[in-house]
């Protein structure tokens, strides 16, 4: 019996096979607070741009085009300053229709996808109206929905939320049902509410995926509020950043219809980013997609 | 030495098993007319070939999925106003089965945090039950920083933490290499002689039955019932010498036996 007695100790013996192991955190070495590994990451694209916009500049200069046909980026980049004044003031317009568009389609989708995954009748009557909003063009509709609301920003924010709820709202019903079964059960195994379910266990369990339809819909709602005001433009109604690129194609100022759409696009990839990094700190801890491999 | 067939007559048994039996909704008879009784702080351990019903049979004991028969009784358990017993138990699955965007720690809490239990004293239980798994200090690691052993310790660690009277494990320790079953093994046992919990062990390792527990049930498939009822009648503490003795060998032997006859019929 004594021989044994030591096993009954309440510290067990660690042979270091498993728990006595610490994990192991790889640290990497920082440039100008980036990581070694990142810095290509931003210089190779960077170059081929460098290269890209040089040889742009070279042929037209070289083939003398004239500037209503193809401004160089030298020029965009000058009437982008010359003409901050009324771009700056379109841009503005336009981040407001695509944010609170994005807003209005984070808080519906989300509220929506509970909805669907707590009575399974609401979803089976509901969903199928929400995959027709889905597929039928903006382009199509917007001149109806210009004339039923009338005032020409909710209009435009009607239109660019319909182009990005959806992705939303599919995401993170598949998230919400994505839970682990085993996790379901043991939370049933605790007697847990309805509630507790929704928010210890379905809700976390569906961020990766809220996360990349919300990278989805950032880019919808632009392109939604973009296209809504071409619609719209036509009319002459609008000023967003469309509305410039429009005008300025009447007027034939070529390099300010290149200046506009230098803004939509980073527009764009600043939203791209902007979402990007939000799923980056959400994640980094825990989801797979976030974490980097360490082999 | 011959394993002495139990027919036990203890007056309260923690749970009752009375004429089980499941069948599937596409058909499938999982189990058969089971009848067994558990008594309190038994280490009880379900062996059998894959499709025996012997995890079936555990998922009945936790409450998911009702028998389609017979009945199953806590007599010592309180039931609630609609006639469920309110089950006091842990569950360890196959897997680990943590949430990876808590941290150990917020996994272990979670049974007491769906039970109300204040904050404070889920924290100290929480790192309590850690430490009796052997993972004090990891109280802020995610899942995905840990090993596979020391993930199943977690679970385990959660399964203990509402200090539950019985202990329901599927396979906890399948997945896992030798060395590190061996240990999580003794660690168990150690947890059990200490915890005072019943434990109900699934398995399809002879060994592994026979150094745990003190009664080997055997069930044969298709459809799953009980075809043994092994007493392992060996002391505890077992240890790493219990593994190498005479004694485990014949009592190996004779499970081996009961499950090739099993599989046999």
């Amino acid at each position: 019996m004594s021989a044994t007695d030591t096993l009954q100790t309440s510290t067990p013996q660690r042979d270091g096979t498993d728990a006595a192991d610490l994990p192991v955190f790889a640290t990497e070495k920082t440039v100008l607070g980036v990581g070694v590994s990142t810095w290509p990451k931003i210089i190779a694209p960077m170059i081929v741009g460098i290269l890209a916009l040089a040889g742009w500049e070279f042929a037209v200069w070289w083939n003398k085009v004239p500037h209503f046909v193809l401004p160089g980026p030298l020029l965009i980049g000058q009437t982008l300053i010359t003409d901050w004044g009324t771009l700056s003031g379109s841009l503005w317009i336009t981040l407001k229709i695509t944010f609170a568009a994005l807003i209005a389609a984070v808080t519906v989708g989300v509220a929506l996808a509970i909805l669907f995954t707590q009575s399974k009748w609401l979803e089976l009557s509901l969903f199928p109206y929400a995959v027709i909003l889905q597929v039928t063009p903006v382009v199509a509709i917007a001149p109806l929905i210009i004339i039923w609301v009338g005032d020409i920003n909710t209009s435009l924010l009607i239109c660019a939320w319909l182009v990005a709820f959806f992705p939303i709202l599919s995401n993170t019903i598949m998230g919400l049902n994505s839970a682990d079964h085993n996790l379901r059960n043991l939370f049933e195994m605790y007697g847990a509410t309805r509630w507790q379910t929704l928010r210890y266990l379905r809700l976390p369990a569906a961020l990766p995926y809220f996360l990349s339809g919300l990278k989805i819909s950032g880019g919808l709602a632009l392109i939604g509020a973009v296209v809504a005001e071409f619609v719209a433009g036509s009319g002459g109604t609008a000023s967003g950043l469309a509305y410039r690129i429009l005008e300025s194609g009447y007027q034939l100022r070529i390099p300010r219809m290149f200046a506009a759409l230098v803004m939509v696009s980073v527009t764009g990839i600043a939203i791209f980013l902007a979402t990007s990094w939000v799923s980056h700190m959400l994640l980094r801890r825990w989801h797979e997609s976030a974490v980097k491999r360490e082999n | 030495m011959n394993a002495p067939v139990l027919s036990r007559q203890i007056p309260k048994p923690l749970v009752a098993l009375r004429g089980i039996s499941k069948q599937f909704s596409n058909g499938t008879l999982a189990v058969r007319n089971v009848n067994l009784d558990i008594p309190a702080g038994e280490f009880l351990s379900l062996l059998g070939p894959s499709g025996c019903g012997k995890s079936t049979l555990l998922r009945m004991l936790a409450g998911l999925g009702a028998p389609s028969a017979g009945t199953i009784e806590w007599p010592t358990m309180d039931y609630d106003a609609s006639g469920q017993p309110m089950r006091d138990l842990g569950f360890v699955f196959q897997d680990p089965t943590l949430m990876p965007w808590a941290t150990a720690l917020k996994n272990v809490m979670m049974p007491l945090t769906l039970k109300n239990v204040s904050k404070a004293e889920a924290e100290e239980r929480s790192v309590e039950a850690l430490k009796m798994v052997g993972l004090a200090g990891f109280e802020k690691a995610y899942p995905r920083e840990l090993s596979g052993g020391m993930k199943m310790r977690v679970s385990i660690a959660r399964a203990i933490v509402t200090r539950p009277k019985i202990l329901l494990m599927d396979e906890p320790f399948a997945a896992l290499d030798e060395i590190t079953r061996h240990k999580l093994n003794n660690d168990l046992l150690e947890l059990w002689s200490a915890g005072g919990f019943t434990a109900v062990f699934v398995t399809h390792s002879v060994f592994e039955s026979v150094y745990l527990s003190q009664r080997i049930v055997v069930m044969a498939a298709r459809p799953g019932r009980i075809m043994a009822d092994i007493s392992v009648d060996a002391p505890y503490p077992r240890n790493e010498q219990f593994r190498t003795s005479a004694d485990y060998a014949a009592w190996c032997r004779v499970a081996s036996e009961k499950l090739k006859e099993a599989i046999g019929s």
